[in-house]
């Protein structure tokens, strides 16, 4: 272990989701051969991609949503008929109440349902827990079956979580979560947001981490899930037919984060005419409704009654009219120019080197970028082939997703129920796929480091002890996790602690866990 | 992996705790009301996780070399904060004015320089040992009141298990049926854990030392408590979940065996004297007591609470008004069945050279003995299954007779 206990940490803390405990030999295999462990996972492009059993297609999770709205409103009609004096009808007890469904705005809008929950279905909410003077426990009251959507995203939940916890080290589940991140969703904008939300990330984001950024980009635009959150599904071309006859027109949300967000950045050289003129031409980009009549329900489809015709000027450059393909060359231009290089590679170093980029390396990733088309897999290697990468010290603090992981893995256990991640991101601010805004969930440590912030991740550290410290020896899974180069105050710390489940608070919460 | 967590959200501000109950987990008996005395024995154990200083609990003010060992924080029998004299020799700390009482009826006694078989002084193996039984430290998967439950006779149980709270105690696993309750408010990280994450921030992690400390100030301000107020909880807390130990024991079909933990006794630094960390937390400990005498109403007649820690702490008090691991301690016993008022000691002195390791209160009475005594009185447990089975290859170490009514 003496051979490079601290090129093991950076290999494990700075790429991936940390050391495994139990048999794993993770730390010291990584110490062995720290780039190469890290590369590994590299070569293996497949192994991005997550099917899970029960897992389904965005067309399909749309179709069950729509399936499910129909039957809330049933429920409600019937409920409504059986007793007309009565005040608004309950929906059934199993089903969130239907909110108002907007049917004005056009074909596409028809099926979005309601734009924005109250509130998300696992916001947290109140356990119930027992009194202190009550009798032991009887079985609690069976909790409300979930619906559909619930159902759904805790199993889209519980398969990312169970894959990072047991993938070998975890570089391509950090490049899913950054990549995620970048082109986030929120599953609180509306019911379909929160079904797709976990397979947006498995259909746009995973074929493409190791891939082409240009694809990527392309996947995420044309997916459902994006054109809901964003509203794109609601942009009309001003002159376009549909627009004509509804007397509606642009929604330049979607257009203006491509750029903002996506790929320029801002102060990437664009202006609003260029803003507007994306949102022209990505008019019809959408999703088929619950009739089906652009495709199959559910699915992507380009609505040429939406679209505004003829030619569009974009960042200087005039794009024919033709149609789906108009919007294709715009984005496959966007990906391969320099501002998106410069973009990409700054956020990249940035999360995962050091909340102030080295420049050189900034500069020698975007150059890869650029020399590649965006190869994504050159830029990941590079990053791990880099001197700054493993020289930088671990200054970086965990997201509370990643410390909730990392913990997971230390303790080997893994999560067979997504509950208590949710509500512990949630605890955290890290809602997981519900970020405040389509920037995402900040990449910094300050973000992270807020006292309130830090004071709850140890009282979740200690409740993970209250819970688990009985049964392990904390030593040992220090060794699991830092070995040598854990520090010796760490260690004192943890051999000192009065009783075990302090000492794996301790441990969760040592510097050595939380930094990467 | 954190199931616990739900709870956290029902006190997401809340106050900090300085120590605290982290569980009270039963099991649940075979009804065997012995018939021809009538009596319905019940038994309690405490354990005090992170060494209690048996020196400040229970002081030995007749020992000549006490006053000097333990300085600054040394009890005195006169002063503002008396402590209580138990015989001309021994003195409460004046903390614990429940214990007193219960001592002056007869029903609470003391055990003085106990400790298990464990001579090193490490939290996690001292426990162990304590718990498991077992002469020496290892990983064992049940502990001696588990196993003392297996050699119960077996008639109709009384209640079928139901939710498991947070953790089961080492001492209560193993093979025998156990069910948990924990109440409401779960520990939190308490002051003395957040405390040495401060320290360890302090010397590796200055950012997260300063966003740490203005977190626990925030929840301090939060919580419209001053310090004294959130050591007032802590002391609630132990109150707390005695209280609704004693209600669940005291019913007729509820668990006769119940195994607690409270921690925060590690006190190396400023463990106070008369008032202070450590006379706050005897105080949440003899609240506890209250709570099990009157929650328990009539079956407190057949009950024994066992006060129980891993080791005790140096006698010389540190460079930091606290004193380090050290050997042997004090062991509590009190309740109706507890033949009391009286201090048991074989005491072996503060001399230099009669400290264990020219260090620590000497050992003179091994814990198992007190505890396969109360036991055998209790449960009516053999010296043979208490050799074997409860405490293994302890036939060496005889139960001390006559500890219960």
């Amino acid at each position: 272990m003496a051979r490079d206990s601290q090129a093991a940490l950076i290999a494990l803390n700075r790429f991936g989701f940390g050391a495994r405990g139990g048999a794993s030999g993770d730390l010291i295999n990584a110490a062995s051969d720290p780039r190469g462990f890290v590369k590994a996972e590299l070569a293996r492009p497949n192994g991005v991609l997550l099917e899970a059993p029960g897992l389904q297609s965005t067309p399909q999770l749309g179709q069950a949503v729509f399936a499910y709205q129909d039957q809330v409103k049933q429920a409600r009609e019937a409920a409504k008929a059986a007793a007309p004096a009565e005040t608004p009808a309950q929906p059934p007890a199993d089903q969130k109440p239907a909110l108002r469904r907007n049917l004005s705005l056009n074909a596409a809008a028809e099926i979005t349902g309601q734009m924005a929950d109250a509130k998300p279905a696992d916001a947290p909410v109140r356990p119930e827990t027992m009194q202190p003077n009550a009798a032991p426990p009887a079985a609690k009251p069976a909790p409300q079956p979930l619906n559909v959507i619930q159902k759904t995203f805790r199993a889209e939940v519980l398969a990312r979580l169970q894959r990072a916890t047991l993938v070998d080290c975890g570089l391509t589940e950090r490049l899913v979560v950054f990549w995620s991140n970048h082109f986030c969703i929120s599953a609180s904008k509306g019911e379909l947001a929160r079904i797709w939300a976990g397979a947006f990330e498995r259909e746009a984001i995973r074929p493409h981490v190791l891939g082409r950024f240009a694809d990527m980009l392309r996947a995420v635009e044309q997916h459902p899930a994006m054109l809901f959150f964003l509203d794109n599904q609601q942009s009309l071309g001003p002159d376009s037919r549909a627009g004509q006859n509804r007397k509606r027109g642009l929604n330049e949300n979607l257009a203006r984060e491509i750029m903002e967000l996506h790929t320029l950045g801002v102060g990437g050289g664009y202006t609003q005419g260029d803003v507007t003129s994306l949102a022209r031409i990505i008019t019809g980009w959408t999703f088929a409704g619950r009739q089906g009549q652009l495709g199959v329900p559910g699915s992507f489809v380009f609505n040429v009654n939406a679209h505004q015709p003829g030619p569009q000027v974009l960042l200087g450059k005039t794009y024919e009219a033709t149609g789906l393909a108009q919007g294709e060359a715009a984005l496959a231009d966007l990906a391969r120019h320099p501002s998106t290089a410069n973009f990409i590679a700054t956020k990249f170093v940035r999360h995962f080197v050091a909340d102030d980029p080295p420049p050189a390396l900034v500069a020698r990733l975007r150059d890869v970028f650029v020399r590649t088309d965006g190869d994504l897999k050159a830029m990941a290697t590079t990053l791990v082939d880099s001197d700054e990468a493993w020289r930088a010290p671990l200054t970086k603090l965990r997201s509370p997703y990643d410390f909730l992981v990392a913990s997971g893995r230390l303790l080997a256990r893994v999560p067979d129920d997504p509950g208590v991640y949710l509500n512990s991101l949630n605890l955290l601010g890290q809602p997981l796929w519900s970020p405040p805004g389509p920037n995402g969930f900040p990449d910094t440590s300050a973000a992270w480091a807020a006292p309130e912030g830090i004071k709850l991740r140890l009282d979740i550290a200690a409740q993970i002890g209250a819970r688990l410290g009985n049964n392990i020896d904390p030593l040992d899974l220090l060794e699991f996790a830092a070995a040598d180069a854990a520090s010796i105050e760490t260690r004192r710390t943890i051999e000192r602690a009065e009783s075990r489940p302090q000492a794996l608070a301790l441990l969760l919460m040592s510097p050595e866990m939380q930094r990467r | 992996m954190i199931d616990c967590v739900e709870n956290r959200l029902l006190t997401s501000r809340r106050s900090l705790l300085l120590g605290g109950a982290s569980f009270a987990a039963w099991a649940y008996l075979p009804k065997f009301a012995h018939a021809a005395d009538g009596r319905d024995p019940r038994l309690i154990v405490v354990i005090l996780r992170g060494a209690l200083d048996g020196l400040s609990t229970v002081a030995p003010i007749g020992d000549p070399d006490y006053a000097g060992l333990h300085g600054s924080i040394a009890l005195t029998a006169d002063g503002p904060h008396p402590a209580i004299m138990l015989d001309s020799f021994f003195a409460l700390h004046p903390a614990m004015p429940e214990f007193a009482r219960i001592y002056r009826d007869g029903h609470a006694a003391v055990i003085h320089a106990v400790a298990t078989p464990y001579r090193d002084r490490s939290h996690f193996d001292g426990q162990d040992v304590l718990e498991s039984g077992y002469a020496g430290p290892g990983r064992v998967q049940s502990g001696w009141l588990n196993r003392a439950l297996e050699a119960l006779p077996r008639g109709e149980r009384v209640s079928s298990g139901l939710a498991v709270g947070p953790t089961t105690p080492l001492v209560l696993r193993g093979n025998a049926p156990t069910v948990g309750w924990a109440p409401v408010a779960l520990p939190q990280a308490d002051d003395d854990t957040a405390m040495r994450l401060v320290e360890l921030y302090r010397h590796r992690d200055p950012a997260l030392a300063m966003a740490l400390s203005q977190g626990l100030q925030l929840d301090k301000l939060a919580a419209g408590d001053d310090m004294k107020a959130t050591r007032g909880n802590a002391v609630a807390q132990m109150r707390q979940v005695a209280r609704g130990a004693a209600k669940l024991m005291a019913a007729d079909d509820g668990p006769r065996i119940a195994a607690l933990a409270f921690d925060g006794w590690d006190t190396h630094a400023n463990e106070g004297g008369p008032v202070g960390r450590l006379a706050f937390l005897l105080g949440g400990l003899d609240g506890a007591l209250a709570e099990f005498e009157s929650g328990l109403g009539n079956r407190w007649r057949d009950t024994v609470v066992v006060v129980a820690t891993e080791f005790g702490r140096t006698a010389r008090i540190n460079g930091t008004d606290g004193t380090d691991h050290g050997t042997a301690t004090v062991a509590l016993l009190a309740g109706g069945a507890v033949k009391g008022g009286r201090v048991i000691s074989d005491w072996p002195g503060l001399k230099l050279a009669n400290l264990y390791e020219g260090r620590d209160l000497k050992p003179t009475t091994d814990l198992r003995s007190v505890i396969k005594g109360v036991l055998q009185d209790q449960f009516g447990l053999s010296d043979r299954v208490l050799a074997e089975t409860v405490f293994p290859d302890s036939a060496a170490v005889k139960p001390v007779k006559g500890l219960v009514v």
